[in-house]
């Protein structure tokens, strides 16, 4: 049963295993995205309160939700590596942190620009806001950190405690709109019971955020490959590995 | 309807700057990453190359 999670523990598979999904995931996100771009500012009706403006939804939730997943398979990955010392998890961690931190700044400055016309500000120290904000830092934390000490594997540790213990900020950007008084919406889609928006707007959002994951799995992959070269230099495995 | 199309109902400078940014970071991510699997692929071949030379 537990076969596959060896598996996953040893570097040319998981290599090679990164290597075979990157064309597919690539060309699945394209699918998703390109359909979602055409629904989403083609064919979905405006909003009745916020009219066209709600079109930001489209970017800014995938990016946002993006932002929280990327987190989570960072300190899962960081927290295996930690408790069974498989290697490949520290490379999981470092090659998710750049995608992640990348999305939370889209994630920011859609909100920003969301924010001008709905709330009359770009930037308010509201709970979801600053709780995002936070989530960035400990993405540079995180990297910084990594890089931070001259045994790669010191760094590796380090960071991996830091991740774990930055998940607790996960739930709370996500729960920061129900748990405190906010000027963000309230959860749409991720909640308990239906979501609150019809099918014509929906469909787009959920093919976006889709698209959105599947790039992210793909990017993830390439840049687990590199992590993998980079730990495993010297390995014998490597030198026919880099030939393809 | 192109016109109404492009000015998003007068949201235009929110909408279209929020879609050019998610296109840079998609954009920014597939290159960066592709660079560094290129990198580190040249990194191995060096060290690889190091090590059968020293072996010589």
């Amino acid at each position: 049963m537990w076969t596959w999670f060896y598996k996953l523990a040893s570097p040319p598979y998981v290599y090679g295993v990164a290597a075979a999904f990157v064309p597919w995931l690539l060309g699945l996100a394209a699918l998703a995205i390109g359909y979602g771009l055409i629904a989403g500012l083609g064919l979905a009706p405006p909003d009745y309160q916020q009219g066209e403006a709600f079109r930001m939804i489209y970017v800014h939730v995938p990016g946002a939700i993006l932002s929280l997943t990327a987190y989570t398979v960072m300190a899962v990955a960081s927290g295996i590596a930690l408790i069974w010392r498989i290697k490949v998890g520290h490379a999981v961690a470092a090659a998710s942190a750049p995608i992640g931190a990348s999305f939370a700044i889209l994630a920011l400055i859609t909100g920003s620009l969301w924010g001008k016309p709905m709330w009359g500000t770009y930037w308010a120290w509201d709970p979801r806001l600053t709780s995002e904000l936070i989530l960035l830092f400990l993405y540079v934390g995180v990297m910084s950190l990594r890089s931070a000490f001259e045994d790669p594997l010191r760094g590796d540790r380090a960071a991996a405690l830091l991740a774990v213990v930055g998940v607790v900020n996960v739930p709370i950007v996500h729960f920061s709109v129900v748990w405190w008084n906010s000027l963000h919406q309230g959860a749409t889609i991720v909640r308990l019971g239906a979501p609150k928006m019809p099918g014509s707007m929906l469909w787009p959002l959920l093919s976006m955020w889709l698209g959105f994951m599947l790039f992210y799995g793909a990017v993830l992959c390439m840049r687990l490959q590199a992590e993998v070269l980079n730990r495993e230099r010297q390995a014998s495995w490597v030198r026919e590995a880099i030939k393809s | 309807m192109t016109n109404d199309f492009w000015s998003m109902g007068g949201y235009a400078r929110y909408v279209w700057p929020c879609y050019g940014i998610a296109g840079a970071v998609l954009a920014w991510n597939w290159w960066a990453a592709r660079r560094y699997v290129a990198a580190a692929k040249v990194r191995a071949a060096r060290a690889l190359a190091m090590a059968s030379s020293a072996a010589r």
